[in-house]
């Protein structure tokens, strides 16, 4: 084996991925008390799900608008656990004493094994990608179509789970949760662990993330994006290509959703819906949809403003929201990731750019 | 043509039996009949509308297509279009489409996925393959390996275009009108080019200019409304009444006046 030299672009991201990781595992838990840690721990969560739709989105140029399927999906599995949980050993969950007679259906069951949910959080949300974007890209459906249909598919979602009440909560969703596989909720060190379980997710998605953008795929998959047809001619099936980033887009989106529901205590069908979906979509345009560190930085700063926001002016929150998108989208087309990287001039080649002609109106 | 039904799944071998395109009740290509044979330098000339590029479309799985196209023996109008480029079916389009921010080596390294399986996809490239170097080479960009392929004159990016397809070991090489916009030096390059690459392969090219038709076609097959006029050598085409009726009966620079206006406009041509 001949020894790899890694490009200055590599050292930069691996040093960037380490300066996170301090930051997340060092600097967060020593500067913020225990609430701020627990609003970023959320963010956090976003950010797992937005660095699966920068490689969807910003590499694979699919506009996915419904993320919050594949993030309800992990959500909702990892809330039947924790509800069982609580439950204790042949409990029904108290909620459906209260909506279907303490009559618990029979496929919630296999939710008490913390292995089978687990099982159920790294698979399913892939799965169910797979064989949507497996119909829908081999159908060669792109731009505002494919926008359409995967908003259409979390706004789906969301009203499949509001009228399954007796099994999913209703639209006032799950909550009330006590452990997290046994740790208590309540335990401010345990609040910490799950912090620190959700920064290390957000590290490994990341990583995950930054080989393929470095990897033959990763410069397949902007091939794709840029010039389909051309590369039906060198061999591959764009859709293909698109599906494995949506596939793995889904897969971290699940992974987030996971971590969202022992982290915020409740998961509802308006975190999982199609606004839901909007918001984490206008963190990585804010951050800069191409760039590796761009959607965790722009889902992290959504969040912020929403909280922050939400605290002084209350309800306006999503005027704000559709304002900075609007404008981040006329203005600043790469993000915030583009600021920066036209301060630093890096060379052309070691940087993927956006056309200015791909950004959705 | 005297091929039989057992020698069309010979090495190398291209055949289009009846072929018609139909666009809304329009005839496009109307029963083509075309055999195409490894170590030649195949010109295909006509009009504009004559149905050219739409019969390099049918072959490579991009329209449509009646009748039949084999190669060594496969069903190209059944076959998607990536996989008939897998089986060796490269071709290139009108307006070079490389990847402008990837750089020249990029380029060609991505053209060499076909050789690679989809776990290999996942790994960052190491040193470029030796068929990359070679490719490089014959195309004669070694010296621009680094530069983004956006930055390369017109002539070079579909030089980079054929590399690619010499990267994907094609045998059969379609090239849509290479040398249209090219400089009088250019053309005579790329001409050489084509020469030092055909070997075994078959390569067919699709050409306006007469005078570089002349100087390097070995067969020269002349479609007119849809229909083969003709085929046969410069020669023998050029003394084709039929012929120049329709197309050399013109003077050169008329042919060449119309391609000019044709370059541009051959892109939406049906």
């Amino acid at each position: 084996m001949k020894t790899i030299k890694l490009a200055p672009a590599t050292w930069g991201t691996i040093g960037g991925i380490a300066l996170l990781a301090v930051l997340l595992f060092a600097v967060a838990p020593a500067a913020l008390d225990a609430f701020r840690l627990g609003q970023l721990a959320k963010y956090l969560c976003w950010a797992i799900a937005a660095v699966g739709i920068g490689l969807a989105w910003g590499r694979g140029g699919m506009l996915v608008l419904g993320q919050g399927l594949y993030f309800g999906l992990g959500a909702y599995a990892m809330a039947f656990h924790l509800k069982l949980e609580q439950a204790g050993p042949d409990g029904v969950p108290d909620f459906m004493k209260l909506y279907a007679g303490g009559v618990m259906p029979a496929w919630w069951e296999p939710f008490r094994s913390g292995a089978f949910t687990i099982a159920v959080i790294a698979i399913v949300p892939a799965l169910v990608a797979g064989i949507i974007g497996y119909a829908v890209l081999k159908r060669r459906v792109k731009g505002a179509y494919f926008a359409i249909l995967s908003q259409a598919l979390a706004a789906a979602f969301a009203i499949l789970l509001i009228g399954q009440i007796k099994s999913t909560g209703g639209s006032n969703g799950l909550n009330n949760f006590t452990t997290f596989f046994g740790y208590n909720l309540y335990l401010p060190e345990n609040k910490v662990m799950i912090y620190q379980i959700t920064a290390a997710v957000l590290i490994v998605a990341l990583v995950i993330v930054a080989v393929l953008y470095r990897s033959r795929y990763g410069e397949l998959l902007v091939a794709a994006r840029d010039a389909e047809e051309r590369v039906r001619f060198l061999g591959h099936d764009p859709a293909n290509i698109k599906l494995v980033a949506y596939v793995v887009a889904a897969f971290l989106a699940g992974l987030g959703g996971a971590m969202f529901v022992p982290v915020v205590g409740i998961i509802t069908p308006s975190n999982v819906d199609a606004l839901a979906s909007i918001a984490l979509l206008a963190g990585v345009a804010l951050g800069g949809r191409a760039a590796l560190f761009g959607p965790v930085v722009g889902a992290i700063a959504i969040g912020y403003a929403q909280s922050a926001l939400s605290e002084n002016f209350p309800g306006s929150w999503s005027y704000f929201q559709g304002a900075l998108f609007i404008i981040v989208i006329l203005l600043l087309p790469g993000g915030l990731a583009s600021l920066f990287a036209r301060m630093r001039r890096t060379p052309a080649h070691t940087q993927v750019q956006l056309k200015q002609e791909e950004v959705p109106a | 043509m005297t091929s039989t039904e057992h020698d069309e799944a010979a090495p190398g071998r291209l055949t289009v039996r009846g072929l018609t395109v139909e666009f809304d009740g329009f005839r496009a290509i109307d029963g083509v009949d075309l055999m195409l044979l490894p170590g030649q330098l195949h010109f295909l000339i006509g009009p504009n509308g004559a149905g050219k590029t739409t019969l390099v479309d049918a072959v490579t799985g991009l329209v449509k297509a009646q009748g039949t196209a084999t190669y060594e023996g496969h069903d190209l109008l059944t076959t998607k279009s990536h996989r008939i480029v897998r089986l060796g079916v490269g071709r290139t389009f009108q307006t070079a489409t490389v990847f402008e921010e990837l750089s020249v080596l990029q380029n060609l390294d991505i053209a060499g996925g076909v050789h690679r399986s989809a776990w290999r996809m996942i790994l960052p490239r190491g040193a470029a393959p030796t068929y990359v170097e070679e490719a490089l080479e014959a195309i004669g960009l070694a010296d621009l390996r680094d530069r983004p392929a956006g930055s390369l004159a017109h002539g070079q990016k579909q030089w980079l275009e054929i590399g690619m397809l010499l990267v994907q070991d094609a045998k059969v090489m379609l090239l849509d009108e290479p040398v249209a916009g090219m400089s009088a030096e250019e053309r005579e390059e790329t001409g050489a080019l084509l020469r030092r690459i055909g070997g075994e392969r078959t390569i067919v090219v699709i050409e306006h200019d007469m005078d570089f038709v002349r100087e390097y076609a070995d067969w020269v097959t002349v479609m007119h409304a849809g229909k083969v006029l003709t085929a046969g050598s410069v020669a023998q085409v050029q003394a084709d009444e039929q012929v120049q009726e329709v197309y050399l009966g013109r003077t050169a620079d008329a042919v060449l006046h119309e391609d000019d206006t044709a370059a541009a406009a051959e892109g939406s041509e049906i």
